[in-house]
């Protein structure tokens, strides 16, 4: 079972996340554990939930990046840094280490939709998968002792118990700023797809040799701040009609 | 990464176990001595406790017997197998040797050969992780294979210090394997340090088009698994005293005292002398693999840091 799928699979369901866009907000981070924590398997659980340690199992986290411009040493040497907000999960990729390690068969990849999941009856909690993704898309529930990750939403994205717009991983669905799109990446006709095209979406790690399915779009180039900045009013110079006489009442108080 | 005790314990105990069985197994020993067959007890002992302490940190150990299923794609489940497959041939070669006296060459050469293909998957459970740039050296293998070789090696000069064999032939494979395994470990920890980082905060965000990319805010304020399992790290200065520390506990400590039990054991034949030279050594030698093992772990870093500053 943790032989990876022969053949590509037919669709490669899966996230582009527009880096431009992200504010950081994490909605994307508690709608994930809301959804997820009543859904697929066991819940997401935390550790000392309301004291100073608090941590838990989440299966979306957002980083947030600062970008000094190449050539600088300080910041605003050579042009603007940036701050990026860089929401992460599992990029169900098409070369999963995750799943080829794993001893009992319980972490696969679906031959259908290519959607990697954990099967939690079968997972003894020995922890390798999250050893092998570089990209810390797995988290070991303490309460548990199975392996956590993201399952695409497969519990809603075929669910025809709920309205058809709701049928897109729960993370997609609340993202405020659309931030977080989902489809076929397999379809070069889907909507991900031209997305991807027409902003050059990038692999995360792609010396890892994952071949991940998510992409990112990287943040389009900004004006610089000097460029759109409203100068400070320093000088009286140019006044004229009732200012240039307040400006001169002001001058001989 | 985060050097878990369970795992240390577990791959420096099977390794000297297996080592030891390799060398019973190649008929090293005189099977009707009393060393011979407490030693058979030992190996067995030692791949059996190594064996349990490694479910010790598994989420779901009841479900352990799982882990034999996968054997065609991960070096866990291939571990797993080779390791029961190998108490087959050990425990024949044991009975015989406890019961009858005998020696029994194709089980035993069994035994070795499947007891070294253990050691070679436990090793490459660590060496096939690409995430692991340290780890993924060619070398990885042949560092846990010298030191099983030579852990067994010295335990087994004990047991020929007391009547099981020729203590001057244990104890020169035990003072090569034991020189060999750490001069390799010096290279691999050489050449690991100076590899070029395969994954940096650049690729692993894709942003390194923009510039240098550094942590501003990590997803949360407090630590998680991630940062717990593999964000953990030991200052340079105090790994390099490490491991100093264990070369000399793993290396020239019982190669010392290997050369004096040797010696005694020629001089005095087995006595009091030779035993608690070979004692010493032993302890010595597993207390330096101890701190090599700790350091393999706390020294790695794992692509995931990019992401999280460190
Ligand atoms: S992102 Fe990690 S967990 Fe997800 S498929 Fe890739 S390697 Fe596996
Ligand atoms: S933690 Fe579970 S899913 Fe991951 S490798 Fe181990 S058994 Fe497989």
């Amino acid at each position: 079972m943790t032989s990876l799928p022969a053949v590509p699979t037919p669709k490669k369901l899966g996230l582009v996340i527009d880096l431009d866009v992200c504010v950081g907000c994490h909605a994307c981070v508690i709608s994930c554990k809301e959804w997820n924590t009543g859904g697929y398997g066991a819940a997401l659980s935390d550790q000392d939930p309301y004291g100073p340690d608090v941590s838990g199992t989440f299966l979306n986290r957002i980083h947030s990046f600062e970008v000094l411009p190449v050539g600088a040493e300080k910041i605003g040497e050579a042009g603007d840094a940036r701050i990026v907000h860089f929401p992460k999960s599992c990029l169900h990729c098409e070369d999963a280490p995750c799943v080829t390690v794993c001893p009992t068969g319980a972490s696969y990849k679906r031959g259908e939709d290519g959607i990697v999941l954990v099967d939690e009856d079968m997972c003894i909690g020995c922890g390798l998968c999250a050893w092998a993704c570089p990209y810390g898309a797995r988290e070991m529930d303490l309460a548990a002792g199975v392996m956590k990750k993201c399952t695409l939403c497969v519990d809603r994205i075929y669910n025809e118990t709920i309205d058809e717009i709701d049928r897109v991983p729960s993370c997609v669905r609340t993202c405020p700023a659309n931030a977080r799109h989902y489809g076929d990446l397999a379809d070069p006709q889907s909507d991900v797809s031209k997305m991807v095209a027409a902003r050059g979406g990038i692999d995360l790690m792609p010396e890892q040799g994952t071949k991940p399915v998510n992409k990112y779009l990287p943040p389009r180039p900004r004006t610089a701040l000097a460029d759109s900045a409203v100068p400070l009013a320093e000088t009286s110079a140019g006044a004229s009609g009732f200012f240039a006489w307040l400006d001169g009442v002001l001058e001989r108080i | 990464m985060h050097p878990a005790l369970s795992i240390i314990v577990f791959t420096t105990l099977s390794g000297m176990g297996y080592g030891l069985a390799t060398l019973l197994g190649l008929g090293l020993f005189e099977p009707a001595a009393l060393a011979t067959k407490i030693g058979y007890l030992l190996a067995l002992a030692l791949i059996a406790g190594g064996l349990v302490s490694s479910t010790l940190h598994l989420g779901n150990p009841q479900r352990a017997w799982r882990a034999l299923s996968q054997w065609k794609t991960s070096w866990l489940s291939r571990e797993g197998v080779m390791a029961i497959l190998t108490f087959l041939p050990l425990t024949v070669c044991a009975y015989a040797s406890i019961f009858h006296d005998r020696h029994l060459v194709l089980a035993g050469v069994l035994a070795a050969g499947l007891s070294l293909v253990t050691v070679y998957c436990t090793a490459m459970i660590y060496g096939s992780l690409r995430t692991v740039q340290l780890w993924s050296q060619p070398l990885t293998p042949v560092t846990y294979l010298l030191f099983s070789l030579s852990s067994g090696a010295t335990v087994g000069t004990l047991l020929a210090v007391t009547g099981a064999s020729r203590p001057w032939l244990l104890a020169v494979l035990a003072v090569l394997s034991t020189v060999a395994a750490w001069m390799v470990k010096r290279r691999w920890r050489a050449d690991g340090k100076a590899l070029p980082p395969l994954t940096t905060p650049e690729t692993a965000t894709g942003l390194g088009f923009i510039g240098r990319v550094r942590l501003f805010e990590r997803p949360h304020i407090n630590d998680n698994y991630l940062t717990r399992e593999m964000g953990f790290q030991v200052a340079r200065k105090h790994a390099d005293k490490l491991f100093g520390i264990a070369i000399l506990l793993g290396g020239f400590v019982p190669v010392v005292l290997l050369v004096v039990a040797a010696l005694a054991a020629n001089a005095m034949g087995p006595g009091l002398t030779a035993f608690l030279a070979a004692f010493l050594a032993v302890l010595a030698h597993y207390a330096g693999v101890f701190v090599e093992r700790w350091l393999f772990f706390a020294e790695a870093r794992h692509a995931v840091m990019n992401y999280y500053g460190r």
